[in-house]
């Protein structure tokens, strides 16, 4: 049974409708199965962060699951923080830096947009696997395989139904995970690992 | 004398300690188990009591008027208000109906028009003594069937009044020559008829307007003697005169009570009246209840059985019908209906009251008058089992349970935070809870400061938070949080003894004044510990470095570095101190450590992997090390 951790960061989560209802969801399945959730803001409101703590929860973890808002096409500024002090030199990076080798990371992000906006021809000119490649490479850097992101599109507009449409996928995503079912190989050549969910 | 009045005293009090908790072990309710213990002292079984039963059963209608004093401060004008309709609506037609109907059935007995009508309001009284006893008692108040029974006694309360002035108009014997024994003194006797509503009118403005203006001025003067005695002495002494007040001027005693009350539900005295009052509420309604019991004539009943008994079930049968009946009219839900009519159906102790009067004034017969009265004595006795039945035979098989269905537009005073002491720490927490639309009940000791925040608008209660009973009445039980920022130390251990005992679920913020303090805290096991000036401190701290040319953020990562270690370090010495030696020792030692890491960043982990995250060192000697 592989264990996921979920670094969760929204400053706001009291006024995001849609992120309420999908950590909902990863309480859910978090009570059962192996399945971490690490709230930043509620952990480190005056952006402490405890390398220690954050750097032992990785080690006891396969999954890592960045899962923000996609605030300004990249994460609020706790992820960059959590980033910037936790992957230290020699332990995440270097020729020293070993601890993640072989984990698998991606991000779960909420955003505005529809698909349709993130592409050339749309208002934002780049499509999202475009605007992650510093998680991309950063996970490369600390020999992590990076994997595509789950993402809900057009959160503006979604229905109190369509969140928890959303909510169910990224359950029984998370159940992929724990239950060992990911064919990593196959997730990779995906555009969003939406692909993999019915429902 | 003395010592005769002290073997009553022994005899209530033996038969209400021995039977109570019984009846409650039972599942019976007190009422229950006071009314058992009158049946037992009465003289039907052990003749303890004899015939003074009447006159103690009159003294202790003041626990009937001190109840309706409390239920009435319970309840802001703004909410009686809105029980408007139910209270003239149900209640009007409740007494309107049952009088008319018990009345016709009276007058098909062979009772002439006159004592059938005179009957037929007596009977449609009903006890409010007991069925707010009762449904106190198992949390029933807030349902909707609490809700409208009490608008249905209050009613009654107020519809008294012009029973008694009708009923010396159905007159139809000779009236006695002046056999009251409780002639009191009257202001409306001497006066020409029609001054006399001016009279009643007169005293309860009066009332209102000194319960408004004056009562509470005359406590904060006793507050601040700071007796407790002295001030629970005062809160009598007003109920009493008002009581006496209202019977001068021929007015319901309960209902003058109730309206003073109601005067000072908005008074920031109310929670401290409350539990001033309450338990001379609960040991003299003990000793109504118990002398309703042992006036229960059994002689009577056992001459002539079906005629007692069946007058017992018909007057019930009939009151709980028009109950009933009116509680589906006004839409209550089967469950709710049920405990509403059988609540209700009962006749109450007024009856007793009007009865007297009745016979006084040539009414209705003394034979009528004495089979009546036992007939009231055994329908309040039964109604704790009826409430029984209705409980575990009949709601069971309704499917629907009763459950406490707050009533939607029920303004409830109890917030999930309480703020005890609102001097200068808690009125900045209490603020800033405020900002953020934080309800938080406040408890202060300073009369001064109550009346001044008052003035400022603000719901603030005067009293020793450390009392059980005013915890209590302030909703401990409800809230989540109390944040404790008394002045005193000793208080405020007093507090978190008695919260900690009583409202385990409370989670406790305490305020400490300095390292000592905090430490006795640490040691009674409270977790949230704020000494008052080591935030401030700090802050100030922070602005030395960052004016000495330190960078902001490096200055206030200091600071929060600082107050953790301090925490920790603090929390440790708690558990060392009682040592002095130790103490000592350990302190030296904890400065110590402090100065090495503050002057060091390799002394402590969490600050070394900080700075490592931001410190390119590592990298750039990985980087030199390759070939270029």
């Amino acid at each position: 049974m592989a264990s996921v951790l979920i670094l969760f960061a929204h400053p706001a989560l009291e006024k995001s409708r849609t992120n309420r209802i999908l950590m909902g969801a990863c309480q859910s399945v978090a009570s059962v199965t192996s399945v971490t959730i690490n709230d930043l803001y509620q952990e480190y409101p005056d952006f402490d962060i405890d390398v220690d703590r954050e750097q032992q929860l990785l080690l006891d973890h396969e999954y890592i699951i960045l899962h923000h808002p996609f605030y300004w096409y990249s994460s609020p500024a706790m992820v960059k923080q959590w980033e910037d002090l936790v992957l230290e030199h020699g332990w995440a990076y270097g020729r020293e830096g070993n601890a993640l080798v072989g984990k698998k990371i991606f991000n779960v992000i909420t955003t505005g947009g529809p698909q349709r906006a993130y592409d050339e021809a749309g208002l934002n000119r780049f499509t999202v696997r475009q605007f992650l490649a510093p998680f991309d490479q950063t996970a490369h850097l600390c020999k992590m395989i990076y994997l595509p992101p789950f993402v809900v599109h057009g959160t503006h507009r979604l229905t109190e139904e369509e969140m928890h449409q959303y909510a169910r996928q990224y359950k029984s995503l998370l159940t992929l995970l724990t239950t060992d079912q990911l064919d990593v190989e196959d997730a990779r050549n995906r555009q969003y690992l939406n692909e993999l969910l019915v429902d | 004398m003395n010592q005769s009045v002290l073997i009553q005293a022994i005899i209530y009090l033996a038969s209400g300690v021995l039977f109570v908790p019984i009846a409650k072990r039972l599942g019976l309710g007190s009422v229950l188990g006071y009314l058992l213990a009158g049946v037992a002292i009465g003289p039907a079984v052990l003749g303890l009591v004899g015939d003074e039963g009447q006159d103690i059963m009159h003294f202790a209608e003041f626990g009937v008027i001190i109840m309706l004093f409390l239920v009435g401060l319970e309840l802001e004008p703004e909410r009686l208000w809105k029980l408007r309709v139910p209270v003239l609506g149900l209640g009007g037609l409740q007494v309107l109906l049952t009088a008319l109907l018990t009345g016709g059935l009276a007058l098909v007995a062979g009772l002439p028009w006159q004592p059938a009508l005179a009957l037929g309001m007596i009977l449609s009284m009903s006890s409010t003594a007991i069925v707010l006893q009762t449904l106190n008692e198992k949390g029933l108040m807030q349902t909707a069937a609490g809700q409208n029974t009490f608008a249905v006694l209050l009613f009654q309360d107020i519809a008294v009044i012009p029973i008694l002035a009708i009923m010396p108009l159905l007159a139809t014997y000779p009236v006695a020559e002046s056999t009251d024994h409780h002639a009191h003194f009257s202001l409306t006797d001497g006066l020409p008829g029609w001054l006399r509503p001016f009279v009643v009118v007169g005293a309860v403005l009066g009332l209102v307007l000194i319960g408004r203006y004056v009562m509470g001025t005359v406590f904060r003067i006793i507050a601040r003697t700071g007796l407790r005695e002295v001030f629970i002495a005062t809160a009598l002494l007003m109920v009493a005169s008002i009581a006496v007040l209202m019977e001068m001027v021929g007015l319901s005693p309960a209902l003058g009570a109730f309206v003073a009350g109601v005067v000072l539900a908005n008074s920031e005295y109310k929670h401290e009246l409350e539990s001033d009052i309450d338990p001379f509420k609960g040991l003299l309604l003990g000793l109504f209840f118990i002398s309703v019991g042992a006036a229960i004539n059994f002689d009577l009943i056992r001459e002539n059985p079906l005629l007692v008994i069946g007058l017992v079930v018909g007057i019930m049968a009939v009151k709980g019908l028009v109950l009933g009946l009116l509680g589906k009219v006004f839409g209550l839900q089967t469950d709710q209906n049920l405990l509403f009519a059988l609540g209700l159906c009962q006749v109450g102790e007024f009856a007793f009251v009007l009865f007297s009067f009745a016979s006084q004034n040539g009414i209705l017969a003394q034979e009528v008058v004495d089979l009546m009265t036992a007939v009231v004595a055994i329908s309040m006795g039964v109604t704790p089992l009826v409430f029984l039945a209705n409980e575990k035979l009949l709601l069971p098989r309704l499917g629907t349970k009763e459950k406490a269905s707050k009533e939607q537009d029920h303004i409830e005073e109890h917030n999930a935070v309480i703020v005890a002491g609102f001097g200068r720490y808690g009125n900045i927490v209490g603020r800033f809870l405020r900002a953020n639309n934080i309800g938080a009940t406040v408890l202060d000791f300073d009369s001064d400061r109550v009346d001044t925040l008052r003035k400022l608008g603000m719901k603030v209660y005067y009293g020793d938070a450390s009392r059980y009973d005013l915890l209590k009445s302030a909703g401990a039980d409800k809230a989540r949080l109390m944040i404790i920022a008394l002045d005193s130390p000793e208080k405020v251990l007093e507090l978190v003894e008695t919260a900690k005992k009583h409202f385990p679920n409370l989670k406790l913020l305490v305020r400490a004044a300095d390292r000592e303090d905090a430490y006795e805290l640490l040691d009674a096991g409270i977790t949230h510990v704020y000494r008052e000036t080591l935030d401030s401190s700090l802050r100030m701290g922070v602005d030395a470095m960052t004016l000495l040319g330190f960078r902001a953020y490096q200055s206030q990562r200091a600071a929060r570095l600082f107050r953790k270690h301090d925490e920790q370090n603090m929390a440790e010495l708690a558990a060392v101190r009682h040592d002095r030696k130790q103490y000592f020792s350990s302190a030296r030692q904890r400065i110590r450590d402090l100065e090495e890491l503050l002057s060091s960043d390799t002394n402590d982990r969490w600050l070394k992997d900080v700075e490592d995250g931001w410190d390119p060192e590592s990298l750039r000697n990985e980087v030199r090390q390759m070939k270029p």
